[in-house]
């Protein structure tokens, strides 16, 4: 496939999808409420542009403090269990509650730990959680993925405990520690946007609240306009991961 | 003098027995093949004179000092995140060489198996003979009593290791380290060895015995003598007979 096919392919879906659309709505009479044509998202799209980037950036910045906050625990943690079997095995099984209990359940928990004056703290805890864990599995696995036989090669040259971790552990895991990020980094926006709708108030203005606010007032083409917005940090974060990854990788094994 | 040994040693899995009882010496500066069927504990062997396992019964005799015995496995086991120069200072560095005096040891390895010039270069830009040649430094960096080559070169084409068979010979007349070889192919042992010894079938014991004449490193064409090709057929003999036991 040619280039200018690949990069077509996706971008002609989308215009005869949108294209549908605006016919659907103009032909059908559609009231505006219920779905407004997509040329109206991007009129509502352009006027409230700001205030979007503005909620857009907030959620983005939530989602990126909890990335660093779960990375340093999630890293730290991995680094301590991989020490000691019987840590492992104490922690494992809340590792797993906590990764399978839905972030949703436990949001209205959090929000009232971290108090109505600081919804804020509650947005960033919960991506947080969300984002802890393809960290954690992704570095205990790292540093579990050591070749055998460098490990044996280790073993002949009398490599003690700590040498064993730096030299050979940790630079194993870099390749899984990378994946990690990359996936926890969608999962931190996941994290932020729920808690934002869980919430709900004035005082968390992200781009869950916009949506929020908009569907009250049954503003439909600002909630879609809110909505892309999401979707396009969404992808723009994964895209700047892809590369940080590709990047890490290329300097990990030089090429 | 002797460097290792294997004094009746047997060695049982969960599966069941894995090697022996076998006996095996090996003097100073000599260079043993150890040939066998897949399976018949060859490699299990080698572990044992590594120091990397224990036999379940038997003694195992070793030098027991950091760096006196080195293992060169099936594959490269490069370390990916290092450059070759690193990964030849590895042994060094681990046994407490200021990192400046391993750096400067592991480029002379490098240099000694052909690699001037690739220091910088990591494990993923080497072909698959230099990555071998990179594991060939690592192992000698030390100057080993004792060198375990535990079929280097079966992933290697023909005249790779061809290639390979002969920088080894040259680079044991340099620090003449005693070296046990093991492979499944009787040619290359034959070509290596001043001694072959063949095993039988799972749990290898020892087959049979035969020495090789004739100098090494190998002259050019030593492969097509006389000598060589009937060392080759009474090696095969041999192993066939032990595969049949």
């Amino acid at each position: 496939m040619s280039r200018l096919a690949r990069i077509a392919a996706p971008l002609a879906l989308v215009a005869v999808l949108l294209a549908g659309w605006e016919i659907a709505c103009r032909a059908m009479h559609v009231p505006s409420y219920f779905l407004t044509p997509p040329s109206a998202v991007a009129v509502s799209l352009a006027r409230h542009f700001p205030g979007l980037l503005k909620a857009a950036w907030y959620t983005l910045s939530s989602a990126l403090a909890a990335l660093v906050i779960a990375s340093v625990m999630a890293q730290v943690l991995a680094l301590a269990v991989v020490l000691s079997t019987t840590l492992e095995r104490a922690v494992q099984p809340l590792a797993v509650i906590l990764q399978v209990t839905p972030v949703i359940a436990i949001a209205p928990l959090v929000n009232i730990w971290a108090g109505t004056d600081h919804p804020e703290r509650a947005v960033v805890a919960l991506a947080v959680v969300v984002a802890f864990f393809p960290i954690y599995s992704g570095a205990l696995t790292g540093l579990k993925a050591v070749d055998p036989d460098l490990m044996r090669l280790f073993d002949l040259y009398g490599a003690g405990r700590v040498q064993r971790l730096v030299r050979l552990r940790i630079p194993s895991a870099v390749p899984f520690v990378l994946q990690g990020h990359k996936v926890a980094a969608g999962l931190a926006i996941v994290g932020a946007v729920v808690a934002e709708f869980v919430a709900g108030s004035g005082k968390v203005q992200g781009l869950a609240w916009r949506i929020f606010d908009a569907s009250f007032k049954l503003e439909t083409a600002r909630m879609l306009a809110a909505l892309f917005m999401l979707g396009a940090m969404g992808a723009i974060l994964y895209a700047v991961l892809e590369v940080a990854e590709r990047a890490g990788l290329k300097w990990w094994r030089g090429r | 003098m002797t460097v290792a040994a294997l004094e009746n040693v047997e060695v049982d899995y969960a599966r069941g027995r894995a090697l022996g009882p076998l006996d095996l010496a090996i003097r100073e500066s000599e260079i043993v093949a150890l040939v066998g069927p897949s399976g018949c504990g060859k490699s299990t062997a080698l572990r044992l004179l590594a120091g990397l396992e224990a036999p379940t019964r038997g003694v195992v005799r070793r030098t027991q000092a950091r760096g006196e015995t080195s293992v060169v496995f099936q594959s490269p086991t490069l370390a990916p995140w290092l450059s070759a120069r690193a990964n030849a200072a590895l042994p060094l560095e681990l046994a407490g060489v200021p990192a400046a005096e391993a750096r400067r040891r592991a480029g002379e390895a490098l240099a000694r198996v052909g690699l001037a010039g690739a220091e910088a270069a990591r494990p993923a830009q080497l072909s698959g003979g230099m990555a071998m040649r990179v594991s060939l430094a690592r192992a000698l960096v030390t100057e080993p009593k004792l060198l375990l080559l535990d079929e280097p070169f079966s992933a290697l084409d023909e005249m790779t290791r061809r290639a390979l068979a002969d920088d080894v010979l040259k680079l044991w007349q340099g620090l003449q380290p005693a070296i046990i070889f093991v492979t499944h192919n009787v040619e290359e042992a034959v070509y290596m060895a001043s001694r072959v010894v063949v095993m039988t079938a799972g749990p290898g014991r020892l087959a049979g015995e035969t020495a090789v004449d004739g100098p090494l490193p190998r002259a050019p064409g030593f492969r097509t003598t006389v000598g060589f090709r009937r060392t080759v057929e009474t090696v095969s003999k041999a192993l066939a007979q032990g595969m049949a036991a």
